[in-house]
């Protein structure tokens, strides 16, 4: 037995810390580890949801597998882009104007 | 407090702290190696909370792969070793970011909490077995149409990273094109 508030406030914790990683760094690189860390908040959310309220679809576990699948698709596609990015500027600091 | 209250709680504070050591350190590799923490001990969350087979994958995937390729981002970035002040935001928006972050926290709390913090779950184990039925049976087309995902992903990021770097109009950059070119494959 668990009581269902310690996951819920780490839900609301992470969201908060990822929040905080987006908007407070200049690393293209960190802001990316920001934004992991909601998309990891969002996947405890749908995993202790999936544990209390169990269906027959199972639906909590399956999403956070497609979340998981999602995310990793996403952080290729985010890297390559910061890639492309460091070749034309020649730094990855979100504060600096665009070109 | 049950005894998996205590587990839960344990294993949930050492993410919350590595969490926030990850977004706060100066050293960028840090940074990357605190996420590989966050996402571990979240995999241990998900096994007190009875769903293995989702930590495995969060195991497999997350700290197997993305924070490889965070760390290989980093490095073809040309991230410095140690403490790196020029990447550090000034203080205003830090706390403005802090403020904002807090307030996440406190207006998602205001709404979970009330709602659902009373309730006692009753951690189910070894239904893997039910997952991988409906995994196969009633989400069969999107489980299909992520492949597809992800193989879109994979050559969009090919054609991103292939790119020309520079373009006429756009300042010469500052990184040699031919130095950088074969790193990106």
């Amino acid at each position: 037995m668990i009581h269902l508030w310690l996951p819920l406030s780490l839900v609301c914790i992470l969201a908060g810390v990822g929040a905080y990683g987006v908007m407070a760094r200049r690393n293209a690189v960190l802001v990316l580890i920001g934004v992991e860390l909601i998309l990891n908040s969002a996947n405890l959310l749908f995993v202790t949801m999936g544990s209390v309220r169990g269906d027959a679809l199972q639906t909590g576990y399956v999403l956070t597998l497609f979340l998981i699948t999602i995310a990793a698709a996403e952080i290729g596609v985010a890297l390559a882009v910061v890639l492309a990015l460091f070749r034309s500027r020649g730094n990855i600091d979100l504060s600096e104007p665009g070109a | 407090m049950t005894s998996l209250d205590i587990l839960f709680a344990s294993v949930g504070l050492i993410t919350a702290a590595s969490a926030v050591l990850a977004v706060t350190t100066h050293q960028l590799v840090h940074a990357a190696l605190w996420l590989v923490v966050t996402l571990g001990t979240l995999a241990g969350c998900y096994l007190v909370l009875g769903a293995e087979l989702v930590a495995l994958v969060q195991l497999l995937i997350y700290v197997g792969a993305v924070v490889v390729l965070v760390l290989f981002a980093l490095m073809l970035t040309r991230a410095p070793m140690g403490r790196s002040p020029e990447h550090t935001s000034s203080g205003a928006q830090r706390i403005a970011a802090a403020v904002l972050g807090a307030g996440t926290t406190a207006l998602l709390g205001s709404v979970l909490l009330p709602a659902l913090g009373g309730e006692l779950l009753t951690a189910r184990v070894g239904d893997t077995k039910a997952i991988a039925t409906q995994l196969f049976g009633s989400w069969v087309w999107p489980f299909e149409l992520l492949s597809l995902l992800l193989l879109v992903a994979l050559v969009a990021a090919l054609a991103v990273s292939r790119m020309p770097a520079t373009t006429e109009g756009e300042p010469v950059s500052l990184v040699p094109a031919t130095s950088t070119e074969g790193e990106s494959e």
